[in-house]
């Protein structure tokens, strides 16, 4: 048994690409937690899409035996968390579990967007934070510089900052010590009843749902049963462990440990991630808990093929099995037919969501365009939560419309500045902040969210040349003048491409819709009007013109076998298309179409 | 019971001297060529099918390619007279060799002409230097008319292809350059709209964005109308999607496949269509020239494909090529093959005058049938 002396838990906090993942590794590797030869890169990583986005979805934990320089044997826990803004509440909980972090900053960059979201989430849980300065090997590397840095905008001290190369094992003894000299060791009283937190959970298909768990009090062995606080739910527990990162079981878990739980739980939804557990007949002071996190994006997803959509059904149940914050429900769409209505975190998580289903469970989709949530104030005093612009009621019924805001922090070397600030001024944002630190600028933004979840940091990368970063929290709800834009082509609305619009904008929305439009619908045999419109008025109108030109020019004896072939090879094609009255509209229409050039 | 259909003869040349950057047809480059062995597989492959086919009158031989132009005359005359001692020869028989106009080339054209051809095809392609050097053409324009002069000496009757819609090229330039060529006077003129095909050297370019200057639909929409305009003012009607002639001037060989008659297809990757015993076949012969040798020489059979046509696949057939030709198909025949003149699609079309019925005969109208392929596909 540790003393609670000998115990650290601690997380690696660091923009997206800095080297969190790549520090873990060698923590693990250099205290032979993992064999040599089961070692692989991104260890923490278990998903094929976190391995080859390079980015941490799911909080991960392994302990770490170290022997320190005074001789002593501690145990280091270690939960790796997401960098993404996505998936920023992962973050915040986990942070609750430990008690220090280590601030990894590549030294080549500089502090970034998401580098401050997540120092700051570890500052607000009172951690002992630990600059690290890593890729210190490379040429372009200025650890001074950076350290001032995390002075000037951050406002810890970097004067210890520890110079770091993951890659090449620079600086990893260091690191291990320091997490044990600087890092405080956790609180906690073994004689005290049990209290743990419930920091995680999700599914696994052998052994039903996984619940993390940090002990603060007493003592959790195998075979006792427990509680979880916010429903009063008894669970037998079966099994108690530890991640290294392998689940490895033990007997029991006490004071300032971190390991894991499972008791015959069939669904994450059983489990509350910030939940207290005692033991059955105990009662303790609840832990605070943890707000649950709001889908704020959300967008249609149809299967290409209808006759797929039970298999689609099967696969968004699967999925929301080990993970609470995807919502969904069922959505019928005159053009797309059945599909789901579902709601994610931001757009990341989106893709996240979509690669997923399309790539383990092979179904093709239709994702139409990410909306976010509306507060419809009617006339007559009730207020709705538009999900979707299809749903839209009534203008007339309609007093006003209210639309979520974010505060976005835009860090962006100062060449670039004057297209980030034009950027954020075409999407209707209202500046707070500008300040230098060196040659990078910082941006805080107040911007409508429907201005981002589209195609904003696509933008963003492309106007500074991947060199700007980008965070946001969400700020509320404001008043805004809003309409639905609807599109008709061939003079047959086209739900799926309705959208919300502020007035003023509407007209440069739909001229650019309908002109996208003309570009992604191919020509048919007679002409086709494609328009955009608010209620009845038409406010952009485009033509596509008819097919003037389908034939083959050299077609013989042979050919005729040939272009058989090719003529079923275009009607298979069709299958990719939607068809709206006459008209085949194709699928990627749907998600091209809103995206904005300007 | 049916009347016997025409019947014709495809001799496939599989060899060029270099293959032109947008062609898919199947041709090959080989260092050497050993005439002798290509000569003997022929002739084996002739007495195979008239086996087959039992004794047929021949309306045509068609030698294509490939190119066929770099057969010697005495290939050409040994493969000629075995199809004569096979099949009888009907009295205007048309034998038509493809060619380039090559000077090389044209000085083989007087004894293709003692073998028996009477009619020429020369892939002229272009009447401008540089659009050659850019369709990867070995001729010159000034070789290319020489060669015209030379084939119109030699031969009864002479056609030549020209490529347009090529690269930067204008609607203007085009018409002017369509008028040059018809400044010859010919009596046949095959004028091809250029097509990006796939697994082509142009295609390879095209999907890598390295391809510059295509005209866009609406200019090859232009191009082809002022083509029928300019070629009807000549005199040379449009018989076909992309073919024009003087009224008897057609190629018979090729409307056998637009009407589909019958033809038997000799020589490496050759289709044909046969009918035997009322039973409609589809035949292919190995593509590769290698692997066609080594099947005629160990099985005595060049053959790697022969299914039988139900109804509804030659009315497919019938459909698909019957309405390239301005004369269209007959009402009778299609009803015969299962056509429903009263589907949707069908009357839809009607209504629209993309396509018509002409005293007994489904035609294309002049609006249809540049958006045949979409026609098409509606009523397959």
């Amino acid at each position: 048994m540790t003393p609670l002396s000998n115990i650290r838990n601690f997380s690696i906090v660091a923009h997206i690409d800095h080297g969190k993942s790549t520090l873990a590794d060698r923590l693990i590797q250099s205290t032979n937690t993992v064999a040599d030869r089961d070692m692989k890169e991104q260890l923490l990583d278990s998903m094929d899409i976190e391995r080859e986005r390079g980015i941490t979805i799911k909080a991960n934990t392994v302990r770490i035996d170290y022997k320190a320089a005074d001789g002593q044997d501690y145990v280091l826990n270690l939960i790796d968390t997401p960098g993404h803004v996505d998936f920023a509440y992962e973050v915040s909980r986990s942070m609750r579990a430990v008690e220090g972090s280590l601030l990894v900053v590549d030294s080549t960059q500089g502090v970034e967007a998401q580098t401050l979201a997540n120092v700051y989430q570890a500052i607000d849980a009172d951690h002992e934070i630990v600059p690290v300065l890593n890729k210190i090997d490379l040429p372009a590397s200025e650890p001074e510089r950076v350290a001032e840095q995390i002075e000037d905008v951050i406002g810890i001290d970097a004067t210890d900052a520890l110079l770091v190369s993951a890659k090449s094992g620079i600086g990893i003894p260091e690191t291990l010590e320091a997490i044990v000299q600087r890092l405080p060791a956790p609180d906690g009283n073994e004689d005290a009843p049990l209290k743990a937190m419930l920091v995680d959970s999700w599914y696994d298909a052998y052994l039903g749902v996984i619940v993390l768990i940090r002990v603060i009090d007493g003592r959790l062995k195998k075979g006792e049963k427990v509680k979880f606080m916010s429903n009063d739910s008894i669970h037998h527990v079966d099994r108690i462990g530890v991640f290294r990162p392998e689940m490895e079981n033990v007997d029991s878990l006490g004071p300032g440990e971190i390991g894991f739980l499972t008791a015959s739980i069939k669904q994450v939804r059983d489990t509350r991630v910030g939940d207290t557990i005692t033991h059955q007949r105990n009662e303790v002071e609840p832990l605070p808990g943890f707000k649950p996190a709001q889908p704020v994006v959300f967008c249609g997803l149809f299967p290409v093929d209808s006759a797929e959509f039970e298999d689609l059904r099967d696969a968004i149940e699967k999925l929301a099995l080990n993970d609470a914050s995807f919502s969904f429900e069922m959505e019928t769409s005159a053009a797309l037919g059945f599909g789901f209505r579902c709601g994610f975190l931001g757009l990341l998580h989106l893709e996240v969501i979509r690669d997923r289903i399309e790539r383990e469970y092979n179904i093709e989709l239709i994702t139409t365009a990410p909306s976010v949530i509306y507060h419809v104030y009617m006339k007559d005093g009730t207020q709705i939560d538009l999900h979707n612009p299809a749903d839209m009621p009534d203008v007339t019924l309609v007093d006003h419309i209210e639309e979520p805001r974010i505060k976005a922090t835009i860090l962006v070397p100062d060449d670039y500045l004057g297209d980030v600030l034009k950027l954020c001024q075409d999407r209707r944002g209202i500046q707070l902040d500008l300040t230098y630190a060196g040659s990078r600028a910082m941006a805080v933004y107040d911007l409508p969210l429907n201005e981002v979840v589209f195609d904003f940091y696509d933008r963003l990368k492309s106007v500074t040349k991947g060199y700007a970063s980008f965070d946001y929290q969400m700020e509320g709800y404001r008043q805004d003048n809003l309409v639905k834009m609807s599109v008709l082509v061939n003079e047959e609305p086209v739900d799926a491409l309705s959208m919300m619009v502020h007035r003023d904008r509407a007209e440069q929305r739909g001229r650019a819709m309908c002109e996208k439009l003309k570009d992604l619908i191919p020509r048919h045999m007679f002409k086709i009007p494609i328009q955009a419109a608010i209620g009845g008025k038409v406010i952009a109108r485009e033509t596509l013109s008819a097919l003037r030109k389908d034939v083959t020019a050299k077609c013989y004896g042979g050919d005729a076998t040939r272009k058989k072939k090719l003529l079923e090879k275009q009607k298979a094609g069709k299958k990719k298309m939607r068809q709206f009255g006459k008209v085949d509209i194709p699928q990627e229409a749907f998600i091209s179409a809103l995206k904005m050039d300007g | 019971m049916s009347e016997t259909p025409d019947f014709g003869l495809y001799l496939h040349w599989p060899f060029c001297a270099a293959k032109c950057p947008y062609c898919d047809f199947n041709s090959h480059v080989r260092a050497r060529i050993d005439e002798a062995l290509w000569k003997q597989a022929f002739l084996a492959e002739i007495r195979r099918v008239r086996v087959e086919t039992g004794p047929r009158v021949l309306k045509s031989i068609f030698l294509g390619g490939g190119t066929p132009s770099l057969m010697s005359p005495e290939l050409v005359d040994a493969l000629l007279q075995a199809s004569k001692d096979a099949w009888a020869w009907s009295n205007d028989i048309e034998i038509t060799l493809e060619a380039n106009p090559t000077s090389i080339e044209a000085e083989r054209f007087a004894g293709y002409r003692d073998a028996g051809v009477n009619r020429v095809s020369l892939g002229v392609q272009a009447l401008r230097e540089k659009d050659l050097r850019l369709l990867g053409r070995l001729h010159s324009v000034e070789e290319a008319l020489q060669g015209l002069q030379t084939a119109r000496d030699t031969f009864e009757r002479v056609s030549f292809d020209l490529i347009y819609a090529r690269q930067y090229q204008t609607l203007d330039q085009w018409d002017a350059e369509l008028r040059e060529a018809l400044s010859f006077d010919p009596d046949h003129l095959s004028l091809y709209q250029l097509t990006i095909e796939p697994e082509t050297a142009f295609g390879k370019r095209f999907d890598a964005g390295a391809l510059p200057g295509l005209p866009d639909e609406d200019t090859g929409a232009d191009m082809y109308e002022r083509t029928q305009e300019i070629c009807e003012a000549h005199g040379l009607h449009a018989y076909e999607v992309s073919n024009h002639a003087k009224t008897g001037a057609e190629s018979r060989h090729n409307m056998l496949y637009w009407q589909q008659q019958d033809w038997a297809g000799i020589g490496p990757g050759a289709h044909g269509r046969l009918t035997i015993d009322e039973v409609r076949y589809a035949t292919e012969t190995h593509l590769s020239p290698e692997s066609w040798l080594a099947a005629v020489k160990d099985q005595g059979d060049g053959t790697s494909v022969k299914n039988t046509l139900d109804r509804q696949g030659q009315l497919g057939e019938l459909l698909l090529l019957g309405l390239r030709v301005t004369d269209g198909i007959s009402t009778e025949r299609l009803a015969r093959l299962g056509w429903d003149q009263n589907c949707r699609a069908v009357v839809s079309m009607l209504d629209d005058k993309f396509i018509e019925i002409v005293n007994d005969r489904l035609c294309a109208t002049a609006k249809g049938r540049p958006v045949l392929n979409a026609i098409i596909s509606q009523m397959l």
